[in-house]
């Protein structure tokens, strides 16, 4: 299987090694056939499923107010969950990459943490504290207070599930970024909310909208925590992706139907998140290149003013 | 605070942000986490391990922790020759490929477990095709091992592209130009190159698999002994009010994953090492 190596092009790029051409399809075919039928064929079955009956029954699938109680629930926790989430992420990334402090590394640890948390044990731990039995349970009964089975039940365990994604997008990005842009800002008198507006916001904005993005995609289909807390009141504490259980444990056609549509909103979304996603890292690469290319090629002082002017 | 001690900076908002930082992972994360290992000291040690070593629960261990490692393993094989294919192949339609690997990351798990339940039950597109060679896949263990190579992915795949795109061609040009095969350039290379990405994203897959639930449910069938994963067993017992029972099967699930993290985190400082190189 020797063959011809390393002959330059005419252009002065060496030739990379690669391997046969029939082994170089086998590998892409298998490839593309484990994708096709592990991602492609699920994907198209969601829409397939909902649209069987036609897009009449599809329509109406929705004319349901479970269905629209569920959907603005889901609405509420995303919206509450990436507020809260993103807030944290920004202070804890800005807190981590500006300065250096003892147990640092132990703070990462720690902020990775949910993400090797069951979804189930998410959802029981806040069962143990707020729920009738738990620790809290009594005094909260007394003054008619309801976390468990009720909305922010819902909120508190999509938060902890969600509770990294924007931190983690956001702390190699600043990272990379360093301080020095900070540190010139601060010389020159600016405070320190005018420096993380004028300054560092414009610079992550890109990686912040994705950990966003992220944190929402999840935030909208967490099951498992929610599904825990939530007590499956329907109108009241199903979130979308239990409203889909319920209706897909329903018995008629009708219900399943309207199961797959629901979950043809949600595959929507999905879908906006992937080309949100590429965008983004599309983005980014080229940012990456352009300021490569100055750094080659212009006075180096031009790259990073040039990089901040059209924030 | 002796721990906080830091370099002096110019810049400002250490105090708030750190602190706030702290203060919102110990009200959201640490203390509800904490709850569960005192909630457990609350049962007495034989009452303990008499729960977490019931036939049942042993059952659903090996279940969830077995099916896991094999979604794993077939995630380490399959992540790598995606990745392999993205990132030294061109072709028609490779950017939307790209882009569809982190599909299993988007999509809501329950729309996941619907679909492939559907798909693989005995009247699905393909399950239809696969009962008559005796293959069952829905309401078995099969149908779980699915559902999660499915979840788990993109861990592979998305760990292993970075490192093969910064990985230098000069050697493997060097190497073969000394005449060695291009699988003895693969495997003598590139391989030892990419174990700390590919363990990497094996840990990943599996510490997200161990504790899947939403896609699970619809395909395993929930059938005791059998089917029945030990997220699922946590579920029921609370579904009982059985709260210390439940809490018990959780601290050890829970320590399992929490070794997991470790092995993550040392393999990932292993990576980065290794990159930096």
């Amino acid at each position: 299987m020797r063959e011809t190596v390393t002959i330059t092009k005419p252009h002065g790029r060496p030739r990379q090694p690669t391997e046969p051409r029939w082994i170089r399809w086998l590998l892409t075919g298998t490839a593309l056939l484990f994708l096709g039928l592990f991602l492609v064929v699920p994907l198209v079955s969601v829409f397939w499923f909902a649209l069987s009956k036609g897009w009449s029954t599809y329509l109406a699938s929705f004319d349901d107010p479970y269905a629209w109680h569920a959907i603005q629930l889901t609405v509420i926790v995303v919206i509450s969950s990436v507020v809260c989430n993103g807030v944290f992420g920004i202070t804890a990334a800005w807190a981590i990459t500006k300065f250096q402090f003892r147990g640092k590394s132990l703070l990462l640890s720690l902020i990775d943490l949910p993400f090797a948390v069951s979804p189930v044990i998410a959802g029981l731990i806040f069962v143990l504290i707020f729920g009738l039995q738990g620790l809290m349970g009594h005094w909260l009964e007394d003054h008619h207070i309801r976390i468990i089975f009720a909305v922010p039940g819902i909120v508190l365990a999509t938060m902890f599930i969600t509770f990294p994604f924007v931190a983690r997008e956001l702390i190699p990005v600043m990272q990379s970024q360093g301080t020095e842009e900070e540190e010139a800002a601060r010389m020159l008198g600016a405070g320190g909310l005018r420096i993380f507006w004028r300054i560092t916001l414009p610079n992550i904005k890109w990686g912040l909208l994705y950990g966003l993005i992220l944190c929402s995609a999840r935030a909208m289909g967490e099951f498992g925590a929610v599904s825990v807390v939530s007590g499956h009141i329907s109108g009241q504490t199903n979130t979308l992706p239990l409203h889909i259980e319920v209706l897909y444990n329903g018995s008629t056609e009708h219900e399943r139907i309207a199961a797959f549509a629901c979950a043809s909103l949600l595959t929507l979304l999905a879908l906006v998140t992937l080309i949100i996603k590429s965008a983004v890292e599309w983005h980014t690469r080229r940012t990456v290149l352009l300021a490569e290319s100055e750094a080659f090629e212009g006075p180096p002082a031009s790259a990073s003013p040039s990089n901040r002017g059209h924030a | 605070m002796p721990i906080l001690l830091y370099k002096r900076s110019s810049l400002p908002g250490f105090g708030i942000t750190l602190g706030f930082s702290v203060l919102y992972l110990g009200l959201l994360v640490l203390i509800p986490l904490a709850m569960l290992v005192i909630k457990s000291m609350g049962m007495t040690w034989s009452a303990f391990w008499q729960t977490v070593t019931d036939p049942r629960v042993i059952d659903s261990y090996k279940l969830s922790f077995g099916t896991a490692l094999v979604a794993a393993v077939i995630n380490l094989v399959f992540g790598l020759l995606v990745a392999w294919v993205l990132v030294r192949y061109r072709f028609f339609g490779r950017r939307v490929v790209d882009a569809l690997v982190d599909l299993p990351f988007a999509l809501p798990t329950a729309v996941a477990g619907i679909v492939l339940t559907t798909l693989y039950s005995s009247h699905g597109w393909i399950g239809r095709w696969l009962e008559p060679l005796g293959i069952h896949v829905a309401y078995t263990p099969l149908g779980i091992i699915l559902a999660l190579t499915f979840i788990s992915l993109p861990f592979v795949v998305r760990s292993v592209q970075p490192v093969l795109e910064d990985l230098a061609k000069e050697v493997e040009e060097a190497a073969a130009s000394l005449g060695a095969s291009r699988m003895q350039v693969f495997l003598r290379i590139i391989l030892p190159e990419l174990w700390p990405a590919l363990l990497t994203g094996f840990a990943l897959a599996f510490a997200r698999a161990v504790g899947e639930f939403g896609s699970v449910i619809f395909i395993s069938g929930n059938i005791p002994h059998k089917t029945e994963i030990t997220p699922l067993l946590i579920f029921s017992k609370l579904e009982q009010f059985k709260y210390a029972e439940a809490t018990a099967i959780a601290v050890v699930m829970l320590g399992a994953s929490f070794v997991l993290l470790l092995a993550i985190n040392v393999l990932q400082r292993w990576t980065t090492s290794r990159m930096s190189l």
